[in-house]
Formats: C-alpha cells, sequence, structure tokens
C-alpha cells in the first residue's frame, strides 16, 4: 500500500497521459482533441518535475547550512516544454479557427467524407 | 575561426534571417534573404562535412562545458545529413520563386519565416548532441512544418496540417517521455555522455521503455508504414514547394534521431536484443513498401500518388537499418540521400506541372508530352531513378541493399525488393502513359513550356541524380562514414 502511495504523482502521470491520449483518439471535435493534447503534454511535464523532487530536499539556491537541494534541472527543462506546448495549442486552436471558416464545422469526423466532391 | 566555430552558423544563419525575413514587404526581398541564408548554410554544411569525417567537431554553446552545458557534436553522420538538409534547400529556393508567387500570393515574408524555421529546426536536430535540445528543434521544426502545410491554397490543407499536427505532436511528446526516462536513469542528457553511462542501468525496464517511446516517437516523424497516416495528405495539400522541401529533408532527418539513438544511446549490441527491432523493423519496413507502392499504383492525383511512394522509400530505408550490418546501414544512408535527390525532382516537376496546368491530376497529364517536354522529360528521367535502373542514383542505392540482404543470406528480400522496384515502374509508366501515348483533350486549353526558373533547378537535380549514379565518391563515401561512425566506435570523443 505504501508503494502505491509513495508513487502517487506517478500514477497520476499514467491517468492524465491515458485520459488526454484517449481524448486525442476518441474525440471528433477539434478543441476536444487540442486539449487532449495538452493533458497529454502536461503529464510528461508532472513526469519530469516529479523526477527533480529529493526527499529533504530544499529549494536550489546556494545558501549557508543547506546540504541537500532539490535538482532544478527538470524544471527548467519543463519550462521549455512548456513553451513549446503553448505554441502547439495556439498553432492547433488557430488552425482550427480556420477549418472552421471553410467548412463550418469542427468535427473531424464528417470533414473527410465531405471533400471527397472536390477531387474532380 | 576554425571549423568547429563556424560550424553552428548553419543552424544560427536561418534562424537569424528568419527574423528579418518576417518583418520583410513585398515578394523579392523574404525571397532574396532567405536563398542567401540557405545557401550560407548549405556552403557551411559542406566545409563541415570533410572536417567532420576526419574527427568529431565538438562545440560547446556559452562556453559551458559539455555535458552540463549543450554542445553541438558534428561526426560524419550527422554532418553528412546536414549536408543532405541544407543542400535540397538551396536547390529547392531558386526554383521556390515562381511557384510560390503563384501558390502564396500574400504574406510571403511571413511565409519564407516559417521556411527558415523549419529549416533551422531540421539542421538544429542533426547537429545537436543533446536529447533535450534535440526534442526543441524537432518541435521548432515541426509547428514551423504544421504552418507552411496550411499555407495550401485547397481547404484540405487545413485538415492535414491539423491532422500532421495531432499526430505529429504525440510524436515529439513520446520522444519527450523517452528522454525523461533516459535522464531520470542517466542524470545526463548528453548524447555522448548518455553513451557512456547507459550500460550501467541498462536492464531495467525504464530503460527498454524509454527505447521502446522513442522508436514510436520517431516512427511516427519518419512516418514508417503503421504511422504514416499523416504523409499522404500533408504532402498533397501543401504548396509545391513546401512538399519538394519536406519530401527530401523531414522524413530523413527523423530516421537519423532514430538511428542515433538506437545505436549510439543504446548500443547495436544492446537495443537489437533487448526488444525483438530487427524483425519489427524488417516486416514494417517490407510491409510500407508493398503497401506504399501498391497504394500509389491507383491514385489519381499525381501529387498523392509520390507521396505513397515516399511511404515505400522509407521502408527500403528501414530495411537497411534492420539488418545491422555497416553495409545495410550504408545503404538506408545512402538511401535517404539518393531519395531525396530523386523525390525532389519528381515533386519539382509535378510542381511545374501544377504552374502550367493549375493541377497535379493524372487526366490533366494527357498529351503533355509533347506541349511540354523539358519537364516531362525530367518527370520521366527522375522517375527511371526511383525505379533504380542502372546509372541513376537510385541503382546505386538499391545495389548496396541488395548486397547487405545477401551478406545475411536473406535472399527472399531480394526478391521483395525487385518486386517493389517493378511496382514503382507501373506507377511511374501510367504518368508516362499519360503525357506521351494519349491525346490531350480538345476542350483543355492549350500550355506551353515551362518558365526557365523552373525547368532548370529541376533538370540540375534530374542531373544530380545521374551524376550521382556514375560518381558514387561523394555519396558512397559519406554513408560508409556515416554508417561506420554510427555502428563503429560511436561518438569518440
Amino acid at each position: 500500500m505504501m508503494t502505491v502511495l509513495s508513487f502517487f504523482n506517478y500514477w497520476i502521470v499514467v491517468v492524465l497521459m491515458m485520459i488526454g491520449f484517449y481524448c486525442v483518439i476518441a474525440r471528433g471535435n477539434m478543441v476536444k482533441k487540442v486539449m487532449g493534447l495538452n493533458l497529454f503534454q502536461t503529464s510528461v511535464f508532472i513526469l519530469f518535475i516529479s523526477a527533480g523532487k529529493i526527499v529533504g530536499g530544499s529549494t536550489p539556491i546556494v545558501r549557508e547550512g543547506v546540504e541537500l537541494y532539490s535538482n532544478p534541472l527538470p524544471h527548467v527543462l519543463i519550462l521549455t516544454a512548456i513553451v513549446v506546448g503553448v505554441a502547439t495549442t495556439a498553432v492547433g486552436l488557430a488552425l482550427t479557427v480556420r477549418i472552421n471558416e471553410a467548412y463550418g464545422s469542427i468535427e473531424d469526423d464528417h470533414l473527410g467524407d465531405e471533400d471527397d466532391g472536390d477531387e474532380q | 575561426m576554425t571549423i568547429t566555430e563556424l560550424m553552428p552558423f548553419s543552424v544560427l544563419v536561418p534562424l537569424i534571417a528568419s527574423l528579418v525575413c518576417a518583418l520583410l514587404p513585398g515578394r523579392f526581398w523574404p525571397w532574396a534573404v532567405t536563398l542567401v541564408a540557405t545557401i550560407t548554410s548549405a556552403v557551411i554544411a559542406a566545409i563541415t562535412l570533410p572536417a567532420a569525417a576526419q574527427v568529431t567537431l565538438s562545440y560547446a554553446f556559452g562556453n559551458w562545458p559539455p555535458p552540463i552545458g549543450i554542445e553541438y557534436r558534428v561526426d560524419a553522420a550527422n554532418a553528412f545529413v546536414a549536408l543532405l538538409v541544407a543542400g535540397m534547400a538551396a536547390v529547392a529556393l531558386p526554383w521556390a520563386k515562381k511557384s510560390v508567387d503563384r501558390e502564396v500570393p500574400e504574406r510571403q515574408g511571413a511565409f519564407y519565416a516559417l521556411f527558415l524555421l523549419a529549416l533551422s529546426g531540421l539542421l538544429g536536430i542533426t547537429l545537436s548532441g543533446d536529447a533535450f535540445n534535440i526534442f526543441v528543434f524537432l518541435e521548432i521544426s515541426s509547428l514551423a512544418t504544421y504552418g507552411l502545410i496550411a499555407h495550401g491554397s485547397d481547404r484540405r490543407a487545413l485538415l492535414a496540417s491539423f491532422r500532421y499536427l495531432i499526430m505529429g505532436t504525440v510524436g515529439a511528446t513520446f520522444l519527450l517521455i523517452g528522454i525523461g526516462f533516459l535522464y531520470v536513469m542517466t542524470g545526463t542528457l548528453n548524447l555522448a555522455d548518455l553513451a557512456e553511462r547507459l550500460p550501467e542501468v541498462r536492464d531495467t525496464s525504464t530503460v527498454r521503455a524509454a527505447l521502446a517511446f522513442i522508436i514510436v516517437g520517431m516512427g511516427l516523424k519518419l512516418a514508417m508504414l503503421p504511422l504514416h497516416l499523416w504523409l499522404p495528405n500533408a504532402y498533397t495539400y501543401a504548396p509545391s514547394f513546401v512538399t519538394v522541401f519536406l519530401a527530401g529533408t523531414a522524413t530523413k532527418v527523423a530516421l537519423y534521431v532514430m538511428l542515433r539513438f538506437v545505436f549510439t544511446v543504446f548500443a547495436p549490441d544492446w537495443s537489437f536484443v533487448v526488444l525483438p527491432l530487427s524483425t519489427v523493423l524488417m516486416i514494417l519496413a517490407v510491409a510500407g513498401m508493398f503497401a506504399g507502392s501498391w497504394v500509389a499504383m491507383f491514385q489519381p492525383n499525381i501529387k498523392r500518388m509520390l507521396a505513397y511512394s515516399s511511404v515505400a522509400q522509407v521502408g527500403y530505408m528501414v530495411l537497411g537499418v534492420s539488418l545491422v550490418s555497416i553495409v545495410g546501414l550504408t545503404a538506408a544512408f545512402l538511401h535517404l540521400f539518393n531519395h531525396a535527390l530523386m523525390k525532389t525532382a519528381l515533386f519539382m516537376a509535378v510542381g511545374t506541372v501544377i504552374y502550367q496546368v493549375g493541377s497535379g491530376h493524372l487526366k490533366d497529364f494527357r498529351g503533355l508530352g509533347r506541349t511540354m517536354p523539358w519537364t516531362l522529360t525530367a518527370f520521366a528521367l527522375a522517375g527511371l531513378s526511383i525505379i533504380g535502373v542502372p546509372l541513376t542514383a537510385g541503382f546505386v542505392s538499391k545495389w548496396y541493399l541488395i548486397q547487405a540482404a545477401l551478406d545475411q543470406g536473406q535472399w527472399f528480400l531480394v526478391v521483395l525488393i525487385l518486386i517493389t522496384s517493378l511496382m514503382a515502374i507501373v506507377y511511374i509508366w501510367r504518368v508516362i502513359e499519360a503525357a506521351w501515348f494519349q491525346e490531350r483533350p480538345g476542350n483543355q486549353p492549350a500550355v506551353g513550356e515551362a518558365p526557365l526558373a523552373l525547368l532548370i533547378p529541376t533538370w540540375v537535380l534530374v542531373a544530380l541524380n545521374f551524376y550521382f549514379g556514375i560518381d558514387t565518391r561523394l555519396t558512397v563515401g559519406g554513408a560508409t562514414a556515416a554508417a561506420e561512425a554510427l555502428l563503429g566506435g560511436g561518438m569518440a570523443p
């Protein structure tokens, strides 16, 4: 029981990842797809951040009387990854707006069939 | 300035130029700045290759010594891929001017800025020696690519771009998960350092999971068979110039990343043992060769036909990798280079037809052989290369692939390679048949030969296809050095 609980944040990572992945695959609505993608990425951020935690470690600022610091590198990496995630979401939503203007719908399932006609 | 100090500029020049480009108005200056930046980058990559083949170059950014700081680490393998990427971009740009003017008439500053971002991202992936840096550059190039694809004039370009965004982001995030697992186990992100520290911890499920995540993630970007679904639509509906550029570069760089991880970071004596990689890759490669060629034979849209043919050609490259030998890897690198040459030439020829006729449909190719002889002859000659006729570049890479298969006694692979080459004859022949043996329907407007600005770059590439089919010193030498760099001593210090 304690081992399960001590990996609590990793369980959250797995659950979030699967929810996000499910949204991406199963949802037809493009905004929901983008949100699912976001959730999926966020779970990976938590995975990295969790790895940076050291039990008993203090904030990584050098000062008197502190021997053990948390690892700051994962935080820095994830800052970059968050920026990447925001950019991806922005591009995804911008495309969704353009698709809505062009097709009048953002339900992915219907859009494919409608277009077979223009091929000729 | 030494070559080591010069080498990072092939990434930095396009990156900085993209900022300038985004601010420039009009149609001429954005293109001119892009051309200059791309050629500079290609020249630097060309200078780097001979030096990197001698000794591994290492540049520490901000003077932070690796493995703490970010390092660009260039050996024969990445210098070869970087030269390919920058060289293809430099050859494609003179062609781009007219085609982009037609297909993307407005806001060309932003369009070329995205192109430069994609280029610098792809070069960054190849040159960087830091796992997380590779992820960031991968996302830079991917995001720019989604924007470029969405510039297509057909509204389906938007859908294609969106679907690529979803799949591409999942792929890149898989890579990030894999890198995260490696970091957790070793505490380093530097590739050379990872390779040193991994052997101690590699018999854990975390490292095995990292390998699986990285292979699936890169398989997505590479368009390996079951993960190729984004590619046909993205190539079909993107502006012609974007297709020309992506066909020669994007999937190649993804293959390079996969090889770098499988061979350098997790040494092949581990990665091909702990997972049945060789078998899996071989089955997927052969399935890709067949499925891609098969679907290509029935496509009415020529751009889509070539896109499916790309799926098949990726199969040849992965097949070379799956043989895990110096000759097999050499064949993979050779085909990576040669396929870029021939597919770029083919897409240029089709783009030229689209420029003149307005459509890339097979029925619009009818009778074009007489009115646009130069364009269609270029298509036919590049087609010979993709089939693998002797004296063309395509023959050289298939020859090495067959040799690699025979070395391992896998003669049935030789049969499969020959059968898929026959299928390539079928799909290239459909175009030739339509262009020369069918009359142009009377109700279609007459078209003349394409302008020289489009023809000359296309013919330069066709000529390169034949040049590298006859004089193989650069390609075979470079590919062998690349294969030895990956399979041999790894990243020598």
